[in-house]
């Protein structure tokens, strides 16, 4: 099986309301920077793959407007997950391991500022028992937050302390859109959106795109930089319907950490898609994550581009990776309520 | 007193939206409004796109350059449409047409009216009818319909997208 290796990524400025812009507008420049990164043009892509959700933009086969961002004369090879981009990327290391291309280009974008986003995610629920009951993503989370604060796995206090970890973090990456950290006393004084979850508890309301390029050895090895590599990488999906998962734990969390078998590796850092503060004290203890820096680019509380966040996740490690003398990072991509999906994804530097 | 059973119910699905047309159909839809139709053109294949999207989808680069283009053109494609559309306050038999301005590499679709139904053709010069000025806005309806001008067809060929 080929070894597959992350050349390039790049993220927008994340922002509150892109306005006028469309999300056309907002992919060409990102697009534009992974072939900056590596000198590449389309022409040296092998696969090109798109994560968005349509109903972010109200439209249907909005997703495919998005090409128009992507240079597609001479015609490509060309897919896209209605999920988070880093499924997209999953789809492209798949493509690859089939000796299908060398190399891809993978986007993820989403515009949410147009729309009311705890709502919208409601339609991504399963639309016979659950979607026409219409509860909206905060009030899903809070009942996972609530319901773990009630065993005893965390609490209040704990949330906070993400909280302010992760937005004290956000000053290492440039692109993040919150960077003002709260005080316990705002903190704990905020009203709920749904209780136990206040506004401080959410990831914002963002508007952004990024994209990545990943390839083969023989693609790395031209590029003279140091070889991230993607060591691991494995996704599971709980059931859609909620009486059915236990919410106090998560079987796809636990069973993906032994997969990717994170206890043979020495970690470095986490890079977790967790929109709600109380999904990283979560996550810490069902991977026995410990004391590890989680979330040094300030993770999704800092900027949440839905449909680009996760990929962000495993963009911002390799950026880590790249820059710094860590040499194993973990990170980490979710979709749907209460973390029922999750993909984890070992990315290990290379020496030669 | 018995309570009704009910194995179904019904539950109401809308969202509501702030859609953005994007920068550049912004300013495409302003000069609209002021009866202009500002096309943009690919600094790299020289396409030109009206109404314009931002960017070029061949070449996957913005479209920064504009250049106002007439309110005539050809038809591209047409149908005759006989069968009443609910809600649609146009009567049949109309004309739906893919109208290429002069100057344009991408048609759009408007109405062609003022003509015999058994007239149309692929290739038939055609040009705008405009609203009264007091009534534009920013909007491609400010253009009532296209009807024939008279002049002689051009040539089906010129269609072809430039290479």
């Amino acid at each position: 099986m080929k070894d597959i290796y992350i050349l390039a990524y790049a993220q927008n400025p994340i922002v509150a309301d892109a306005k006028a812009a469309n999300e056309v507008e907002l992919i060409m420049p990102v697009v534009h920077q992974v072939f900056e990164q590596t000198g590449f043009t389309q022409n040296d892509i092998g696969f090109t793959c798109s994560g968005s959700c349509d109903y972010l933009q109200g439209a249907a086969f909005a997703f495919v407007e998005g090409l128009s961002a992507i240079q597609t004369n001479p015609p490509i090879k060309e897919s896209h997950v209605e999920m988070d981009a880093a499924w997209a990327l999953y789809e492209s290391i798949l493509k690859i391991r089939m000796g299908d291309a060398e190399t891809a280009l993978i986007y993820g974008f989403g515009k949410s500022s147009p729309g009311d986003l705890p709502f919208v995610s409601t339609l991504q629920t399963d639309p016979y028992y659950m979607s026409p009951l219409w509860p909206d993503k905060i009030s899903l989370a809070a009942l996972q937050a609530q319901l773990l604060m009630n065993k005893g796995v965390l609490t209040k206090k704990d949330m906070f302390k993400a909280l302010t970890q992760s937005i004290s973090n956000a000053k290492n990456n440039p692109n993040a859109l919150v960077t003002a950290v709260p005080s316990e006393d705002d903190y704990l004084s905020a009203d709920y959106l749904s209780s136990p979850l206040s506004a401080f508890d959410c990831a914002p309301i963002s508007d952004g795109a990024s994209a990545m390029i990943i390839g083969t050895e023989e693609a790395v090895a031209k590029l003279g930089q140091p070889k991230i590599k993607i060591s691991g990488v494995h996704h599971s999906i709980e059931s859609s319907n909620f009486g059915a998962r236990d919410l106090s734990t998560s079987e796809s969390i636990i069973g993906l950490g032994k997969k990717i078998n994170l206890k043979s590796v020495k970690l470095d850092f986490a890079e977790l898609h967790t929109q709600f503060t109380y999904e990283i004290p979560f996550i810490r203890g069902l991977l026995d994550l410990g004391n590890l820096d989680i979330n040094l680019s300030g993770g999704p509380l800092a900027g949440n581009v839905m449909m680009a966040a996760g990929l962000d996740s495993i963009g911002k490690s390799y950026e880590l990776l790249k820059n710094s003398d860590f040499h194993n990072g973990l990170a980490h991509a979710s979709s749907g309520p209460c973390l029922q999906q999750n993909m984890l994804v070992h990315l290990e530097k290379i020496n030669d | 007193m018995t309570e009704e059973k009910k194995d179904f119910f019904v539950s109401d699905i809308s969202l509501s939206y702030q859609y953005t047309a994007g920068n550049a159909t912004t300013r495409f839809l302003n000069k609209v409004a002021e009866g202009k139709l500002v096309a943009q053109k690919c600094p790299k294949c020289s396409a030109v796109y009206v109404p314009p999207r931002g960017s070029c989808p061949r070449c996957g680069i913005a479209t920064e350059e504009e250049l106002e283009l007439p309110d005539t053109g050809a038809v591209e494609s047409f149908t005759i449409v006989h069968i009443p559309i609910p809600g649609n306050p146009i009567v049949p038999p109309y004309v739906s047409a893919m109208i290429r301005l002069d100057g344009a590499d991408i048609s759009f679709l408007h109405l062609i009216q003022e003509i015999d139904l058994a007239e149309i053709r692929i290739g038939m010069r055609v040009q705008a009818v405009w609203k009264d000025k007091s009534e534009w806005g920013t909007t491609l309806e400010n253009i009532k319909w296209f009807k024939p001008t008279g002049e002689d067809d051009v040539d089906p060929l010129v269609f072809k997208f430039k290479e």
